[in-house]
């Protein structure tokens, strides 16, 4: 008989008002009882509506039916089949808009919580289990992927374990792409990516952080060095400013920059050398997974922190979950109000913005609806600092030195949906390079595709 | 890891560093820039490429020592090796088609200006060099300047060196004289490239300037770095360093180039951060 409970278990979390001030994980993690107390709520379907979510197929009843049997390694192999980074999706997947969304028992009540046991199970494995370092045979062949986000990371394992010889390029001086420099410890810990990473290694995946492409090689020397395809994985990192006056004053910032300075250089810790901003009166304009980051970092550094989106509280296009967590620990939604001009002092800081206030009105193209100015509603918000989380776009750096590499008018590469073909032979592409930014699984998913397209490609040749 | 091959103190706050680095050395052109780290908790800092040896596989920095991160550099020594060093980065400095340029160095900025000069110099342009201290001690790159130069003069503050006064004294007097520069280049503290500009705008005469603001990761992904020019939004990283003088906004950069003074004032005793270890 299953556990016929409405709600999922709850998820044990650091409270609120402690949480704030620190930055260890939120959410502390199911322990073995809980989890399989969670697992039993799964009704084992036959036609498995679960997995047509997840846009990596993991056999989600049959890993939920290792973990009822205490199975723990067995499901870790059994998610492994399809999914690299379980620890990481775990944890980040927007689970409600695709896996969960679509479990038989999301219908009257609670869907089972798929993620957080798929983060049990990748937790377990690494506190107890043991890497299994396959032997891979060679076959051969060389190829490069170029950005170790989770695009890139996904292809460079998959070539890896087809016995490719893969060596991947990343431009900072850390692998991991947003997983090490966006997503804050808090809610994604260094250490998980750091092992994971670690794994790839071990595959013989060779990393060369430091290496930044268009600069210190291009596609063609990448070619002329014997790789026979070539992955782009390079993400969609260029900050979106609003282009309104006042935006280059002291204390303003893209959420990029605070996120970097706060997650991949450290800022917070007292060992770090590198320098960070810490406001008294902060506004995060914005209301994605981003600017609920940049506000929850912001908190962290003792500041009042205000979300200033310019749509309501029901269109914040952020994970629930984050919201909920962001309001818990004191976060003040300013919904509906958009800023028109940030305003400095005589010293080049910034001391306030001025907004206006927004209505909704018919939906748009994007199907939400519209916002439209409130005439005459302006008012002033005094703030000392201001983060911009108004989106990115992708670096130009590498279409602009590669010849035959076409982007479409938001500089995204050009890519075949199915198999990451760009326009150019040999390369393939994948991940927020060619969807403009959207979510790890996705890029994992692009990456995974690419790698089966490329072994295709030279197997073929 | 990039060992280093050889360091040789320039004046007391300005020392030179030879790198292994081949890939950079392979690619660096005059302009050009690398981001270093020193070490596991260490900043991201920007130096420019002074020098690279393709053959060897070498490329040189030369810096000041300003702050911690400089300082915890200059501690390592020939045959250790500096963590992380990326490059090169930046677009390189226009150096074809030009008939006479002036390359006007400020203190350390003749670090910046030294590879542009030399590389004008190869190009067959005639080179007229201005370099300017605030006193004898703190000159360098004399010889490596008249190597790569036609006319050299060396302006100090207080007349210890060279002639006394400011680079833009002479620059002027060379201007009043009648001489003709398709392009002035100025490199060095921010208020020097600020009046360089406003000389040469009364003259007519093209300015490039080598915009240093504080960077992180220097391929574009931060904003960190950006500057209004002809008041566009740009970023020094990859749109730059280098930019038509007459069009950047100074007082902005200078306003953004103080952005984290008080913490680098504090950082050399380390006590200004958030969190104690103990709550890690
Ligand atoms: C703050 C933040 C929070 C997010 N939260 C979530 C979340 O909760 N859930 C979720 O699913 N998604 C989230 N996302 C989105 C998700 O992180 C991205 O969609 C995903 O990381 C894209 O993966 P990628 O591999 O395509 O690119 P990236 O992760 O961006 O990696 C690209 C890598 O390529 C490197 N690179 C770029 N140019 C070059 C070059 N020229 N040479 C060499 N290397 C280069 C970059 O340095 C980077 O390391 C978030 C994003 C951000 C910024
Ligand atoms: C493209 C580029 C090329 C550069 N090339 C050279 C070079 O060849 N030689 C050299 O000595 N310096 C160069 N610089 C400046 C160098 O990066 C800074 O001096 C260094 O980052 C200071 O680090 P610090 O921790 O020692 O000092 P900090 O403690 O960080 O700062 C000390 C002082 O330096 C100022 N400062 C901080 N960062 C910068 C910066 N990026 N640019 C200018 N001033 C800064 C601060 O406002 C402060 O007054 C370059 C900068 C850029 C952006
Ligand atoms: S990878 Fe993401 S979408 Fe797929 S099952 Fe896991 S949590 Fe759900
Ligand atoms: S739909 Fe829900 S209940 Fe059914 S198998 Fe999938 S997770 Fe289990
Ligand atoms: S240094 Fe980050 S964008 Fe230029």
């Amino acid at each position: 008989m299953p556990n016929m409970s409405p709600n999922k278990v709850p998820m044990p979390h650091q409270e609120p008002n402690v949480r704030n001030k620190n930055v260890a994980e939120v959410a502390t993690g199911y322990t073995l009882e809980m989890a399989q107390e969670e697992a039993d709520r799964c009704l084992q379907c036959k036609h498995k509506p679960c997995v047509n979510g997840c846009p990596v197929g993991v056999q989600i009843p049959e890993f939920i039916a290792l973990i009822k049997e205490g199975d723990i390694e067995g499901a870790y192999d059994k998610i492994k089949e399809t999914n690299a980074l379980p620890a990481v999706c775990g944890r980040v997947c927007p689970q409600e808009d695709q896996c969960e969304k679509l479990c038989v028992r999301a219908i009257k009540h609670e869907a089972v919580g798929i993620g957080r046991l798929e983060r049990f199970v990748a937790d377990y494995h690494m506190a107890n289990g043991e890497n299994k370092i396959p032997t891979i045979e060679k076959n051969g062949h060389k190829v490069a992927v170029v950005g170790a986000g989770p695009a890139g990371l996904t292809c460079a394992g998959d070539l890896a374990k087809k016995g490719y010889e893969v060596t991947v390029y990343e431009a900072l001086h850390k692998a991991g792409g947003v997983l090490e420099y966006g997503i804050p410890e808090f809610r994604l810990p260094k250490a998980i990516v750091s092992k994971e990473v670690q794994a790839l290694k071990d595959l013989g995946v060779h990393m060369e952080t430091n290496m930044v492409i268009g600069k210190v090689f291009d596609i063609d020397e990448l070619f002329e060095d014997e790789n026979e395809a070539v992955f782009i994985g390079s993400g969609a990192g260029l900050p979106n400013f609003m282009k309104i006056p006042g935006e280059n004053l002291n204390g303003v910032f893209s959420a990029n920059e605070f996120l970097t300075r706060f997650n991949l250089m450290k800022a917070y810790d007292v060992e770090a050398d590198t320098p960070i901003f810490k406001g008294k009166k902060v506004a995060v304009v914005g209301g994605g997974n981003v600017a609920m980051d940049a506000a929850r970092c912001a908190k962290r550094l003792g500041a009042e922190v205000y979300i200033v989106y310019r749509r309501g509280t029901e269109e914040l296009p952020a994970r629930k979950e984050e919201v909920e967590h962001a309001m818990e620990e004191g976060i003040i939604f300013k919904t509906l109000n958009n800023p028109v001009q940030v305003l400095g002092d005589d010293k080049g800081n910034v001391s306030a913005i001025e907004c206006v206030e927004m209505e909704l009105g018919e939906p748009d193209e994007s199907g939400r609806r519209r916002p439209v100015v409130k005439e005459g509603s302006n008012f002033t918000l005094d703030i000392d600092c201001m983060i911009m989380s108004i989106g990115t776009s992708p670096n130009p750096l590498i279409h602009r030195t590669t010849e035959g590499l076409d982007t479409n008018k938001w500089g995204c590469l050009i890519a075949d949906p199915k198999t990451g073909a760009t326009t150019r032979e040999g390369v393939f592409a994948g991940g927020d390079a060619v969807t403009g930014a959207a979510t790890v699984i996705l890029a994992m998913g692009a990456g995974k595709e690419a790698a089966q397209a490329m072994d295709d490609y030279i197997q073929n040749k | 890891m990039y060992k280093i091959v050889e360091k040789e103190r320039l004046n007391p706050t300005v020392t030179k560093m030879v790198v292994e680095a081949p890939a950079i050395a392979k690619k660096a052109k005059a302009g050009q820039f690398i981001i270093l780290r020193s070490h596991e908790m260490g900043e991201r800092i920007p130096l420019t490429v002074a020098d690279y040896d393709r053959e060897k596989g070498l490329v040189t920095i030369i810096y000041q020592l300003v702050g911690r991160s400089t300082m915890l550099l200059d501690n390592l020594e020939v045959g250790d090796a500096i963590l992380d060093f990326v490059g090169p980065l930046g677009v390189p400095s226009h150096v074809e088609g030009m008939k006479r340029v002036c390359v006007v160095g400020g203190g350390v900025g003749c670090a910046i200006a030294y590879p542009t000069a030399k590389a004008l110099y190869d190009n067959g342009t005639e080179v007229t060099v201005i370099t300017g201290f605030r006193n004898k001690d703190l000159e360098i790159l004399r010889d490596e300047f008249e190597a790569v130069s036609h006319h050299m003069y060396t302006m100090s503050d207080d007349g210890t060196v060279g002639e006394k006064g400011l680079v833009t004294n002479k620059l002027q007097e060379l201007l009043d004289a009648g001489e003709v520069f398709d392009e002035v280049i100025a490199i060095g503290p921010l208020v020097m490239m600020k009046f360089v500009c406003q000389l040469t705008k009364q003259y007519d005469v093209k300015t490039t300037v080598s915009m240093n603001p504080i960077m992180i990761d220097g391929t574009g992904m931060c904003g960190c770095c950006r500057l209004s020019v002809n008041n566009e939004m740009k970023f020094a990283c990859v749109d730059g360093p280098d930019f038509d003088g007459h069009q950047v906004d100074f007082d902005e950069a200078i306003a953004r180039s103080r952005q984290y003074a008080d913490f680098e004032a504090k950082a050399r005793e380390k006590d200004c951060h958030l969190f104690h270890k103990e709550v890690r």
